[in-house]
């Protein structure tokens, strides 16, 4: 680059949440009229540093340089105003009002000083829908928009408000394919119009296609950067683990025995006009991968009964049951980690024990009163068991470490002794040493003979841990892959809906990985 | 725990400047009325209390005070019903609209707040219109039934110028500590904590959320039951259109103040008692220290009720930032001792 400063610099940024070193000291630029991909494994800090970048969180230490100036970003407010937008993995948009309303939020042009000008917010919302692509009517009801549209609707109004650097987190993590190729254009004529993008993702097939340049995070440390000649596979996934990632594979296929599940034409209230049929047997683990919105989360949540089913047979170790609801399931034997820690597997306001207690309360009450003594040795054997780092079996959850605070879940259930596991993310947002463990638990528990059942979004995770994998698109099982048929693009192939080339094999993501 | 220090603190400072102030706190007849009314409401908080735990609202609980409170006179001296009969039917009465309320919220899923409200415009307009907006006694019969609310008991000796005790202060002080039991020593009241907090996880745990609501309300809409029956007794005149006014704030008030949170998920049944004396007391001191002040008695409980409230809010924040600042400092001191390994 020449003389003048980059547009956007960051100096050896750190962030810590209690438990987890988010970033040590990362440092990265973005000229002007760039696309900087950031990549990196989940965990990497790759939203951390985006969530500092767009005034979301402070940083612990270092230092933000927007042309060549220090700033302190101390809202998304002041960062917007400074031109740097972000658009979420979760969008964030008020589903409920129309695409102009969504555009303008909060900053809405008035007239007479109160009333809203809602022929200027059509007019002007046109306008930026018009720079994005997206052939809708500023009247049109955003959630009856496609997720895809509904990301256009995002940069749409970061194009209102001037931005000069958009930030994407995994934009394409739930599009279709035309809906990413719409987004990869637009992403081009941004560049062409001198704004700058950093582009998260873990598509790297869609980095090679977009990225002038890429940034590599591991572990919350700059791994490396690749420049525009230097970008492909290899390179990339070689930085991005910077470790043998044949450390997971080398374990031995689980024997798997007796079927523990078996489960005929379930049809989710989600997605009823597709029928699920799938048997799991004990001992095995069985994975479940797809894109968001595939509904894996609901095909757990019907199984468990939270979300009744609308049809379909369900049989627990050769028993037929009807899952109208959680208490039938844990009758059954099942148990589910839900993919809401906060909100659907724990009280976080109470302690690790009355969290541990709670649903097998009712197997150890005497005359409906609590036994202390009971629940007390329970919530001991499973913190133990759990190796869950806590102060003492009265703290409160809350001030637990994400990872810690899944061991409390795992903890509540294990004490039940289920005969199948239901796991819904299970790593989501925990460190990599609790992550370990947690996979070192679940392999402990198939080998007992436990069936286990999890879904994950992340792709690592379900090539390591599955004995068998299983694919949704769009609420319909697209595939099953045995440990041999397992590749990252299978399970992309499967997972966006199209079917198996069966000239893929499991080499080709091995070899990218040790190269 | 010291949420319940802390309102104990208040009551006592209430009592100690009543006392200074006016030479008749002190006075058996004072302390016996104070506590007899202390029983009487806290009856209500405490039934109140429940509901507030799974984070829901009774706004019924005076208008259920007023029907039974009309209907059992009605009942006993205009039909003739014997007392057994009528006792049981006021009672299940009670019970049957905390069920009513209970299924119309969890099977309808329609909002405790709306539920209740309709409840206090039916129940009170009920009463007045089978009672033909009459005010309702017992006279001078049943004088042994009106004793299970009038009675004082002799327990420091029965000279009339030593302390006796309520029935209604006894009967609360049961009610109250089974309640306690019930709250904190069973699975019953460990799930009402539990889905109070967080519905969804609870009933994510296998809990069955709904039934353990809907008991909530019938134990409210029955402790008013029998919150009523004791006030008629007491009072023996009931008049429909202002009988049990306001009671069901008193109630809720009590529980706030003895820290039950409107969000749901935690309260301490002493701490509702204590909250039920403070309110009692606060209404006792400005009828012996201030009696012109009367007019104005309900802006000063509800000034009291909401510095309470805001001393609580400022001390938990306080308490939030010690906490981070201890850990904060505990980390960086294990970062120090890192550092200098």
């Amino acid at each position: 680059m020449n003389q003048t400063p980059p547009l956007l610099e960051v100096r050896d940024i750190c962030k810590g949440f209690p438990g987890v070193r988010a970033l040590q000291g990362v440092s990265m630029t973005l000229g002007r009229g760039e696309v900087v991909a950031l990549i990196g494994e989940n965990g990497a800090g790759k939203s951390t540093l985006m969530k500092i970048l767009a005034g979301v969180q402070p940083p612990d230490s270092g230092t933000i340089l927007l042309d060549g100036q220090p700033v302190q970003m101390q809202s998304v407010r002041d960062a917007v105003n400074r031109g740097i937008a972000l658009i979420h993995q979760e969008l964030n948009l008020a589903d409920n009002l129309d695409v102009g309303a969504n555009i303008f939020l909060g900053r809405e042009p008035r007239r007479f000083g109160m009333l809203l000008d809602h022929q200027r917010i059509a007019r002007e919302s046109r306008q930026y829908l018009q720079a994005v692509g997206l052939d809708v009517s500023p009247h049109t009801i955003v959630h009856s928009l496609t997720i895809g549209k509904q990301q256009l609707v995002e940069i749409a109004k970061a194009l209102s408000v001037n931005a000069r650097v958009l930030i994407m987190d995994e934009p394409t993590s739930s599009l279709s394919q035309q809906e990413t190729r719409t987004l990869f254009r637009v992403v081009h004529d941004l560049r062409a119009r001198g704004v700058s993008v950093i582009y998260i993702s873990h598509r790297l097939g869609e980095v090679k296609e977009l990225a002038d340049r890429v940034v590599v995070l591991r572990d919350g440390r700059n791994a490396g950067e690749l420049s525009r000649e230097q970008i492909c596979h290899d390179n990339m996934v070689r930085l991005m683990v910077g470790r043998d990632i044949s450390q997971y594979w080398q374990r031995q296929p689980h024997t798997a025995g007796e079927p523990v599940l078996r489960v005929r034409n379930l049809r989710t209230p989600a997605h009823p006009e597709h029928a699920l049929s799938f048997e799991i047997r004990a001992g095995e683990i069985v994975g479940i991968a797809g894109l968001v919105g595939a509904g894996r989360t609901e095909l757990l949540q019907t199984l468990f009964g939270v979300t009744p089913a609308i049809a379909g047979e369900v049989e627990v170790a050769g028993r037929p049951v009807k899952l109208t609801r959680a208490r039938d399931a844990i009758a059954a034997g099942m148990a589910l980690v839900p993919e809401d820690r906060k909100q659907q597997g724990l009280i976080l306001d109470n302690g690790v024990r009355f969290n541990i207690g709670l649903p097998s309360l009712n197997r150890y009450w005497r005359f409906g009163f609590v036994n202390h003594a009971a629940e007390r040795d329970i919530t001991k054997r499973m913190i133990d068991a759990m190796r869950v780092k806590t102060p003492s079996d009265r703290q409160v959850v809350r001030y637990l470490s994400g990872g810690n605070q899944q061991k409390v879940v795992l903890g509540k259930w294990l004490a039940m002794n289920p005969k199948l596991l239901l796991l819904d993310e299970p790593t989501r947002g925990i460190d990599v040493g609790a992550k370990e463990e947690i996979y070192r638990l679940m392999h402990e528990l198939a080998g007992r003979g436990m069936a286990i059942l999890f879904v994950s979004s992340e792709m690592e995770e379900v090539l390591s841990l599955s004995d068998r994998t299983l694919v949704m698109h769009e609420g319909r099982i697209t595939g099953e892959l045995s440990r041999d048929q397992l590749t990252e693009e299978n399970v992309m192939q499967l997972a966006t809906g199209q079917t198996l080339c069966e000239t893929k094999h499991a080499a080709v993501s091995n070899t990218a990985a040790s190269a | 725990m010291n949420k319940v220090y802390g309102i104990l603190g208040l009551l006592v400072a209430i009592c100690l400047y009543t006392w200074m102030e006016s030479d008749r706190f002190l006075t058996v007849g004072n302390i016996e009325n104070v506590v007899h009314r202390v029983g009487l409401f806290g009856i209500l908080s405490v039934g109140v209390a429940f509901v507030i735990i799974t984070g829901g609202i009774d706004l019924s609980i005076g208008s259920v005070v007023c029907l039974v409170g009309t209907l059992l006179p009605f009942l006993l001296v205009q039909h003739g019903w014997s007392v057994p009969a009528a006792v049981t039917f006021v009672l299940g009465m009670s019970l049957a609209i905390g069920l009513i309320h209970g299924l119309l919220i969890t099977r309808m899923r329609l909002q405790p707040f709306v539920v209740t409200l309709c409840g206090l415009l039916l129940y009170r307009g009920i009463a007045r219109g089978i009672t033909g907006d009459q005010s309702q006694g017992f006279g001078l019969a049943f004088k042994s039934l009106r004793k299970i609310a009038t009675a004082r008991l002799p327990i420091f000796g029965s000279s009339d110028s030593m302390f006796h005790l309520p029935a209604t202060l006894l009967t609360m002080l049961i009610v109250a500590a089974i309640a306690a039991v019930v709250l904190n020593l069973t699975g019953f009241g460990r799930y009402l904590l539990a889905l109070g907090r967080n519905e969804e996880a609870a009933r994510f745990s296998g809990i069955n959320t709904d039934r353990a609501k809907l008991l909530a309300y019938v134990i409210c809409s029955g402790l008013a039951g029998v919150g009523g029956m004791l006030f008629v007794l007491d009072i023996n005149a009931a008049q429909p259109s202002d009988f049990g006014n306001f009671y069901e704030l008193y109630a809720i008030a009590a529980a706030v103040l003895g820290g039950c949170s409107l969000r749901g998920g935690e309260g301490s049944i002493l701490g509702v008692v204590v909250g039920t004396a403070v309110i009692v007391a606060l209404s006792n001191m400005i009828n012996l220290v201030h009696p012109n002040y009367q007019n104005i008695e309900f802006a000063i409980i509800g000034a009291v009720i909401l510095a309470g409230v805001i001393a609580d809010e400022l001390v938990r924040r306080a308490v939030a930032r010690r906490r981070a600042a201890v850990t904060a400092s505990a980390r960086m001191e294990k970062a120090a001792q890192a550092a200098a390994q």
